[in-house]
């Protein structure tokens, strides 16, 4: 049986690993690569590299970033952030990442979804969207969660489907960074109306969390940044509780 | 023991060789047919669009060298494919090595299949050392049917070939560079072959 994935993510900025509470307030939490390298070891399906720079310099070292990364590290990885066309798709792929994560500019153009799918394969394009619940109403956001725009989660996921995304990462901005669990109801309908892959991101705080996630979410993977981090939960000991409440996992 | 890698403009390569790497092998990028005639092992990679991969191969004259290549060759995920007899993914025709066809999942299931899944009824010494519900990693649309040349298969609502061999011609379904410990001894295996 496939596997549910656990799937840790590396915010990095400038060449370092950084974490933020609710998309804001970073903390250092070390050097990506010996990071991505240690995760594997631990038993992590996937990796997520998030480039958060802001600078093209930023950029830049991400790309060498991710040549050590493919070099290193044996198990897949998604590389995202300020990705726009399919030069840069391109690029990164040729460093050896498996997959990339695109997200602001596929609301803003997203005909580079279909793009980017008949290029390089729909399996290697993952659309991440960031949304928070107004008044009932799941509204994506973009520019790291700061801009509301007029498009609606379900709506613009299943668009995103349509035209070639390969899987969904789904971050609820209403959940990410409070350790209060992931947002299972809008994960389970993501997970019903689409037939793509859905990664359950924002809010893990605790195991029973990821144990949700997966059994009222409905998730294929969930993903998590400083309760990794920080030493909080380790892999291993998640797996396990995972494996306690009859999900396929990878031990 | 030189190691080639058939370049054919498709996918993400450069994993591949890393993973030899990493095992402390040198893993050649080749389209000339003398240097993949001269190698001990040759790998046929693919990701991507199965008839666009196919004319890549026409064009370059290599779909005629592939078949007739007597040294171990690997296909990894749309390389095992193209080694196929058809495939639906664009109605293309395979290379014809394994007597099976190529079709895709059924929209029940989520597609692609994404993640590690597990590989049984393990036979050859391409999973020597590597046991009955190992996890591999898989990206695929597209599946083998079971046939009589599976050396591995996987359940994802269908139980399929993830991976076949016949003579010196191997393929898998998973990449084995990317499925951890599993996966390196996986190549291990096919440099000892």
């Amino acid at each position: 049986m496939l596997a549910k994935r656990i799937i840790p993510c590396l915010d990095i900025k400038d060449g370092r690993t950084v974490k933020g509470v609710n998309f804001v307030g970073l903390r250092d939490a070390g050097d990506p690569v010996s990071l991505a390298k240690k995760y594997a070891i631990l038993g992590a399906d996937e990796l997520v590299l998030l480039d958060i720079s802001a600078t093209l310099e930023g950029r830049k070292t991400m790309l060498d970033m991710v040549l050590k990364v493919a070099e290193q590290v044996n198990i897949p990885f998604t590389v995202g952030g300020g990705i726009s066309s399919i030069e840069d798709v391109d690029a990164l792929l040729k460093s050896g990442a498996d997959k990339v994560s695109i997200n602001s500019s596929a609301i803003k153009r997203p005909e580079l979804i279909n793009e980017l799918a008949n290029k390089f394969g729909n399996q290697c394009i993952t659309v991440a969207i960031d949304a928070k619940q107004i008044d009932g109403n799941w509204i994506v956001h973009v520019a790291g969660g700061s801009i509301p725009t007029e498009l609606d989660l379900f709506s613009w996921a299943k668009e995103a489907e349509e035209r070639g995304a390969g899987e969904i990462l789904f971050t609820s901005m209403n959940n990410d960074g409070t350790k209060n669990g992931f947002a299972n109801e809008a994960l389970s309908r993501l997970s019903t109306e689409l037939n793509i892959p859905i990664i359950a991101s924002g809010g893990a705080g605790n195991m029973s969390h990821f144990v949700d996630a997966f059994h009222v979410g409905k998730a294929d993977a969930a993903l998590a940044a400083s309760v990794f981090h920080f030493g909080e939960i380790e892999i291993k000991d998640l797996k396990k509780e995972l494996k306690n409440n009859n999900i396929e996992v990878r031990l | 023991m030189k190691i080639v890698i058939i370049d054919y403009g498709a996918g993400n390569i450069k994993s591949i060789q890393f993973a030899f790497k990493r095992l402390g092998l040198e893993a050649l990028l080749s389209k000339d047919p003398e240097e993949i005639k001269a190698a001990d092992k040759i790998i046929f990679p693919g990701v991507g669009e199965a008839s666009s991969a196919m004319k890549m191969l026409r064009k370059s004259k290599l779909d005629i060298l592939i078949p007739t290549l007597t040294q171990p060759v690997l296909g990894i995920c749309l390389g095992m494919q193209l080694l196929c007899k058809t495939t639906e993914e664009g109605n293309a025709e395979g290379l014809g090595i394994f007597d099976v066809h190529v079709k895709r999942f059924n929209a029940c299931v989520k597609v692609p299949q994404m993640g590690w899944n597990t590989v049984s009824n393990l036979k050859s010494d391409l999973f020597k050392n590597i046991n009955d519900k190992s996890y591999m990693y898989l990206v695929h649309s597209y599946y083998a049917e079971n046939c009589n040349e599976a050396i591995a298969t996987t359940d994802y609502e269908v139980v399929y070939a993830s991976a076949l061999q016949k003579n010196n011609f191997y393929g898998v379904q998973f990449h084995p560079e990317k499925s951890s410990d599993a996966g390196e001894q996986l190549l291990k295996n096919f440099i000892a072959l």
